[in-house]
């Protein structure tokens, strides 16, 4: 009994760490791949290990040049794995590149890494994709599976796309993911299935998603637009359950996050029918982030035991 | 009489907290009384308050029960020798809890235990009925009961050494309604507060009869959480055998960590919280730990100065035990007896797992605020960056955000954490405990405490 451990109490500690947490996530987050993978074929797997094995190869070499200590932390594979999954399916590989190391050393890094980024990197990245190669952003292809030939086609929210057939067939196939999409987008179901994972490790804070989705089902109603359609189509899902939960870039109160939810739905509804663009996801998602460290300020919790000072008290306290 | 009144009434937690694994060792396990130590070590500081100074001169030779140190203050506490032999010396040692230096007297033992005559209100030849104590305490003045607590040396033993009879002397003007006597032992791994529930019944309920008799309170509660159900049914029928029910109100508690803490007790038992920076008795509200009432019992009862204490020896030992241990006996003998620790431990810390203090050296003593000894493999936190997960808000009790501590503390700007209340914090340990990055928080916190 020599030399004795001296350590701050508690003494005992939960053990979900960072670690387990992150691993937690890239689990979650396979499911979209694996529909990612079948709906687009062997490009998609191409895109997808460029852009994790870059984004952990750029933190690394970061974390050598800042002189830190680099932690294989999982957060960069997350990072990676998210970026790819809101990419076109036939985006060149060159471009993935590029992109992941933006994610990486622009959108984390430069903030200070891990727990210090402004932006969630992944949506980061997907911003400065849209600004650097717009044409390559916007060419989608209809799911194609392994071998068979790209064919392009329109996003079940831009202007040319067209709908033939009854409305259930055109929900089943968005459900499934079986439509035009950024490469990990496409499959509700399996987003779901990843969902679930992380809500019953509570991994993720349920509120978030729940008030983003019900806004938006909320605005898309009062504007008259298919209800269903909108909850379905685009990166709604993904964004709702994998990007608008980050940690680091949402408010950390329950309420913060209500406001959060809210704001990011009213925005995504709003570019969705007002804005140039088709969708709105990214955009408002990565807006809310800016917002995020003004929530927190402003709707805290109300510590046990506060007492409001009365103005007349404050002004005494002052002089 | 009205049947209602006498049932135990059971309530949840109204705060966030975290549910712990017991790992109560102990509960089942008779306290046994460690055999004398050869030499104790007495800290002049035991309590919160005023240093004491020694009343006694090397070479001198006391008695177990004689007081050795004491000081004029009103909010301080008076020490007793726990063994009868020769002062040998005065010493400086490190008081683990605020790291300072505090003088200290070693006594030797002559190995007889000659007491005190103790001035006793009962002969304790005699078996007593509880009803003649009862008449016996309503028969004593209040002012002379503070008297004989403060003379004891009896201060707050679930941990916070604070001096009981300043707790039961409230400034004029503040009315206390309600009187809860804490049993809940929150904490993972102690039992000595349960056992002296099973074990001091009778002591127990009429330390408590006493503290009411003193404050006079509307209301006096028995808190217990209810993985203590032994405990409620013996406390629930002795207070039934004393026709005392109309009383004292048992509330079976739900077991949850920091239901013991007094400020979520305070809240979870007649929903009034705690002004931040102020006390239960703030609120019209005082707690006390049922070991505290043991003493006062003993004290006001036995006229016994406060020498001994239950503490639990437990953890990464052979043979963990609830021991009776006189103030000052150094830890290495309670481990000892236990059978010696296991060879990987190597933290030894006084007080339970989430808010006890990790010690230097195992032959500090123990003190009037030691309730357990827990002897585990630690390590050290690893402290990785903050991921903002926001697991520390949704548990802290006090409704802080830990986080902003943090950061506050990291980047030096204490104003941060001065804005998210920092002087609120109870420092139970919640936050640190779910936080997946291994942050020291509370450590950063006691760093955040000492710069506003």
């Amino acid at each position: 009994m020599n030399n004795l451990l001296i350590s701050s109490s508690p003494h005992i500690w939960r053990g979900l760490s960072t670690n387990k947490i992150m691993y937690l996530v890239v689990v979650a987050l396979l499911f979209p791949t694996g529909a990612g993978i079948y709906f687009f074929g062997y490009h998609a797997i191409w895109i997808i290990v460029s852009s994790v094995i870059t984004a952990v190869v750029t933190e690394l070499v970061i974390k050598k040049l800042r002189r830190k200590k680099f932690v294989m932390d999982g957060s960069a594979v997350i990072t990676g794995l998210l970026f790819a999954l809101i990419l076109p399916p036939r985006i060149p590989i060159w471009m993935v590149v590029v992109g992941s190391v933006f994610c990486i050393a622009v959108a984390k890094e430069a903030f200070g890494g891990l727990g210090y980024n402004i932006f969630n990197p992944a949506l980061a990245g997907r911003a400065f994709m849209t600004v650097c190669f717009p044409g390559e952003m916007t060419t989608w292809i209809l799911p194609s599976f392994f071998g068979s030939d790209a064919v392009t086609g329109a996003t079940p929210l831009g202007e040319s796309f067209t709908w033939e057939m009854d409305k259930l067939t055109l929900y089943k196939n968005l459900f499934i993911g079986n439509r035009a999409g950024s490469l990990g987008e496409t499959s509700v179901m399996l987003i779901l299935i990843g969902a679930i994972l992380l809500l019953a490790f509570k991994v993720i804070d349920w509120r978030i998603p729940v008030f983003y989705l019900g806004t938006v089902a909320l605005g898309s109603f009062l504007l008259g637009e298919d209800v269903i359609f909108q909850l379905l189509a685009g990166g709604l899902m993904l964004g709702a359950f994998f990007m608008a939960t980050d940690y680091v870039t949402s408010p950390v109160t329950a309420n913060g996050r209500i406001v959060f939810g809210v704001g990011a739905g009213l925005l995504t509804v709003a570019i969705r029918y007002f804005g140039a663009m088709p969708e709105g996801v990214c955009f408002s998602i990565l807006l809310m982030n800016a917002f995020t460290p003004l929530i927190d300020r402003y709707i805290k919790p109300k510590p046990y035991g506060y007492v409001r000072m009365r103005k007349k008290e404050v002004k005494a306290g002052q002089s | 009489m009205d049947e209602s009144r006498n049932t135990v009434i059971r309530k949840r937690s109204v705060f966030k907290g975290v549910k712990l694994s017991e790992s109560k060792l102990t509960a089942d396990k008779p306290i046994e009384s460690l055999p004398l130590p050869e030499k104790i070590i007495l800290p002049l500081q035991q309590h919160i308050g005023a240093p004491c100074s020694s009343i006694v001169n090397r070479g001198d030779y006391v008695l177990t029960g004689q007081k050795v140190a004491d000081v004029g203050s009103f909010v301080s506490s008076p020490i007793h020798s726990s063994i009868s032999g020769k002062v040998v010396s005065e010493v400086k040692i490190i008081n683990p809890v605020t790291s300072n230096p505090v003088d200290a007297l070693v006594i030797e033992s002559d190995g007889e235990d000659k007491w005190i005559d103790l001035d006793s209100l009962i002969n304790p030849q005699k078996e007593h009925k509880p009803s003649d104590l009862i008449s016996l305490i309503d028969s004593l003045v209040p002012k002379d009961m503070i008297t004989r607590i403060r003379e004891a040396g009896i201060v707050g033993l679930g941990g916070a050494t604070f001096p009981t009879h300043v707790k039961l002397s409230p400034p004029p003007g503040k009315k206390i309604d309600t009187f809860i006597l804490n049993g809940c032992e929150c904490e993972p791994y102690i039992t000595s507060d349960h056992r002296i529930m099973l074990e001091y019944t009778l002591e127990v309920v009429l330390g408590a009869y006493i503290i009411g008799r003193i404050l006079m309170p509307e209301k006096m509660f028995v808190a217990i959480e209810d993985n203590k159900e032994d405990a409620i049914k013996e406390i629930d029928s002795f207070i039934k055998g004393t026709n005392l029910e109309n009383k004292f109100q048992i509330v079976s508690l739900k077991s949850r960590y920091p239901m013991g803490a007094e400020k979520t007790l305070v809240k979870t038992i007649v929903g009034r919280e705690v002004p931040i920076g102020g006390l239960p008795l703030d609120v019209g509200v005082v707690v006390n730990n049922v070991g505290t009432s043991k003493a006062v019992y003993e004290a006001v009862v036995e006229g016994k100065p406060l020498v001994e204490k239950v503490i639990t020896v437990t953890g990464a030992v052979n043979d963990p035990k609830n021991l009776t241990v006189r103030i000052g006996t150094p830890l290495r003998d309670l481990i000892d007896y236990c059978g010696g620790s296991d060879e990987k431990a190597n933290t030894v810390i006084t007080g339970g797992p989430m808010m006890g203090i990790s010690i230097s050296d195992i032959d500090f003593p123990v003190i009037k605020g030691t309730n357990c000894v827990l002897v585990k493999k630690g390590s050290p936190a690893s402290d990785e960056n903050c991921i903002r997960c926001s697991r520390c808000v949704s548990v802290c009790p006090m409704n802080l955000m830990p986080l902003m501590f943090v950061r506050g503390v990291r980047s030096g700007m204490y104003e941060v954490c001065k804005e998210h209340y920092i002087e609120d914090c109870i420092e139970c340990g919640c936050c640190a405990y779910v936080c997946p990055a291994n942050i020291p928080i509370v450590s950063y916190i006691k760093v955040g405490k000492s710069k506003i």
